[in-house]
């Protein structure tokens, strides 16, 4: 079957993150700009279902600026036999409904898409679930494992209070947790093979699709964004009284 | 006041009704039709009204995605809520499609624009470094309410009217559930996200056997344990207690960081508790930057005294 995995380039967690105070949008200039680890992760499991021969075809695809490539190169090493990449200035600052509708008119060839359950930056956990309601496909959402026979896909879902066994014929959708695979590191080879692997640049225009504020019938937009004042450093003690002291700092703030 | 839908499922429905009630009259979305006890319960919650349609129960969402895109219909509202968990962020987004809406995620709070004619929501992003307000242009928002962020509970209602809806929906059919299985709840402990106080290790607990000092510390509070990144990758405690920006993210009363330096990716999952308690052997480690109170030593010492303390003070 042929899987298209979604990939999502972020800012790196481990960076401090900004926001445009004036637009709202996430600033990616001066930012590490890194592909979603959750999307590594998803990439595993996509690697696993080639080697097994379920997956006879990975296809990497994104939405996002140009300098985005890098991510999708990681995926190449990692798992993608070829990518598709979604380009157009218009696409900037698009809510998810936009960026469903994209995915989906990309990825609508695929039997199986993938894709992590929520990204670090936007953290919606909205998109894959858009996409196969747009694709009228089921979606099996934040599966930790999936196991798949001919052309049913049976994914573990858990919720705070259930263990859930879902199944979905293809073609489906599946968001996968970290629990799902994990990330390894691509060895040189694959790295060189990944340089020469297609990447295919695309507008919405070559998918039928008209993009853009005026394209959207009903859209999410910001309207402010403030950053939170920093928390200010109180109190720090050390010795023998450390301890005493902080139980009265509790104390003050009636926790005991 | 206008109609406020409200999709109860997989989600505190006090909190929903309670979070509609910010902004409208609540009505409560529902899948079976109702007993007396629900009723009554919906009622307590705040609900006015409960429109019932059935789905298929046999498929994960499918029923709750048509009775939202049911109610729209039916009320011809413009505004619906749903708790921000896993499945619910699914429901959300197929109710958004079929009924061309468009989303607000996890927010954490709902009001009124200041000439009242647009509702808008209140979003904390990026470990709440940054707090954004967004809206829907151009028709209907659906709004996902993030647990546990909207305290404001409904005034009760004695007896909501019952409405069955009369429409036909389609949306996409979902996954099929094979099965399920009730998660065993053998914890002692509060979850971790709806805990009061959270007690948190670090690399510098040094292994699995050194988490009962935690555990003791969190004994004195009925507190969750949490975890660094650090901590979860040195396989001292199990994935589902990191607290992070990959992991989870909590905004307790309290939180104690216990051996733990303070990486973003830390931040990012606990900058919004209330109160923060930093105990490190590291006076320059960045989390006493975050922390209200801050304890220089050697943890393996300090955290006996401190549980020997607060018992002495309890007793």
């Amino acid at each position: 079957m042929k899987v298209v995995v979604l990939v999502k380039q972020v800012p790196d967690t481990y960076e401090k993150r900004d926001i445009a105070l004036d637009t709202g949008m996430l600033v990616r200039q001066g930012a590490e700009n890194v592909v979603d680890e959750i999307d590594e992760r998803v990439s595993a499991v996509a690697a696993e279902l080639k080697k097994a021969g379920t997956a006879t075809e990975v296809v990497a695809v994104t939405m996002g600026p140009a300098n985005a490539d890098k991510a999708i190169r990681k995926v190449l090493a990692l798992a993608a036999d070829s990518a598709v990449h979604i380009v157009d200035d218009e696409l900037a600052g698009s809510d998810m409904i936009q960026t469903a509708r994209v995915l989906a008119a990309a990825a609508k060839d695929a039997d199986l898409i993938l894709s992590g359950a929520e990204s670090t930056d936007g953290g919606g956990a909205m998109v894959p679930a858009m996409m196969a309601e747009i694709l009228g496909r089921p979606h099996i959402p934040y599966a930790d494992s999936i196991e798949i026979t001919d052309d049913t896909i049976t994914g573990i879902t858990n919720t705070d209070t259930e263990q859930l066994t879902l199944s979905a014929t293809t073609p489906a959708v599946v968001s996968l947790t970290e629990k799902a695979g994990e990330p390894k590191l691509p060895n040189f080879k694959a790295i060189r093979e990944a340089k020469k692997k297609e990447i295919s640049v695309v507008a919405p225009a070559d998918l039928g699709l008209a993009a853009g504020p005026d394209a959207a019938y009903v859209r999410n937009v910001m309207v402010s964004a403030a950053e939170r004042p920093p928390r200010e450093a109180g109190q720090k003690v050390s010795g023998d009284t450390a301890a005493t002291q902080l139980v009265d700092f509790l104390a003050t703030r009636h926790f005991i | 006041m206008s109609k406020v839908l409200a999709v109860i499922a997989h989600a505190e429905p006090t909190e929903i009704l309670g979070a509609a009630s910010t902004i409208g009259e609540p009505v409560a979305v529902v899948t079976s039709s109702p007993d007396a006890e629900t009723v009554a319960a919906l009622g307590a919650a705040g609900a006015t009204e409960i429109f019932v349609h059935e789905g298929p129960t046999d498929q994960l969402g499918t029923a709750e995605a048509a009775a939202g895109v049911a109610a729209i219909g039916h009320y011809g509202v413009s505004l619906l809520l749903i708790g921000h968990t896993p499945v619910n962020a699914a429901i959300a987004g197929r109710i958004a499609i079929a009924a061309k809406g468009a989303v607000a995620a996890d927010a954490t709070g709902i009001f009124w624009d200041d000439d009242g004619q647009e509702p808008v929501v209140a979003h904390t992003v990026f470990g709440g470094d940054y707090n954004t307000e967004s809206t829907v242009e151009g028709g209907l928002m659906i709004v996902t309410i993030r647990p546990g962020a909207i305290e404001t509970q409904a005034s009760a209602v004695a007896e909501p009217a019952i409405v069955h809806s009369d429409t036909e929906v389609e949306v996409s059919s979902g996954p099929t559930i094979a099965s399920s299985q009730a998660v065993e709840v053998t914890a002692d402990r509060p979850a971790l996200t709806a805990a009061d106080v959270v007690i948190s290790g670090g690399r510098g607990i040094g292994s699995e056997e050194n988490f009962k000092l935690i555990e003791d510390l969190a004994d004195q509070f009925n507190a969750a344990i949490g975890a660094s990144r650090a901590a979860v990758d040195s396989g001292y405690v199990p994935h589902n207690l990191q607290v992070g920006q990959t992991g989870v993210s909590v905004s307790p009363d309290l939180y104690i960081a216990v051996g733990i330096s303070g990486a973003i990716q830390h931040l990012a999952g606990m900058q919004t508790a209330k109160t923060i308690i930093a105990i490190n052997k590291d006076e320059d480690a960045p989390i006493f930057e975050v922390a209200d109170f801050g304890v220089v030593g050697d943890l393996f010492e300090v955290l006996p005294q401190i549980v020997d303390e607060i018992s002495t003070r309890k007793s």
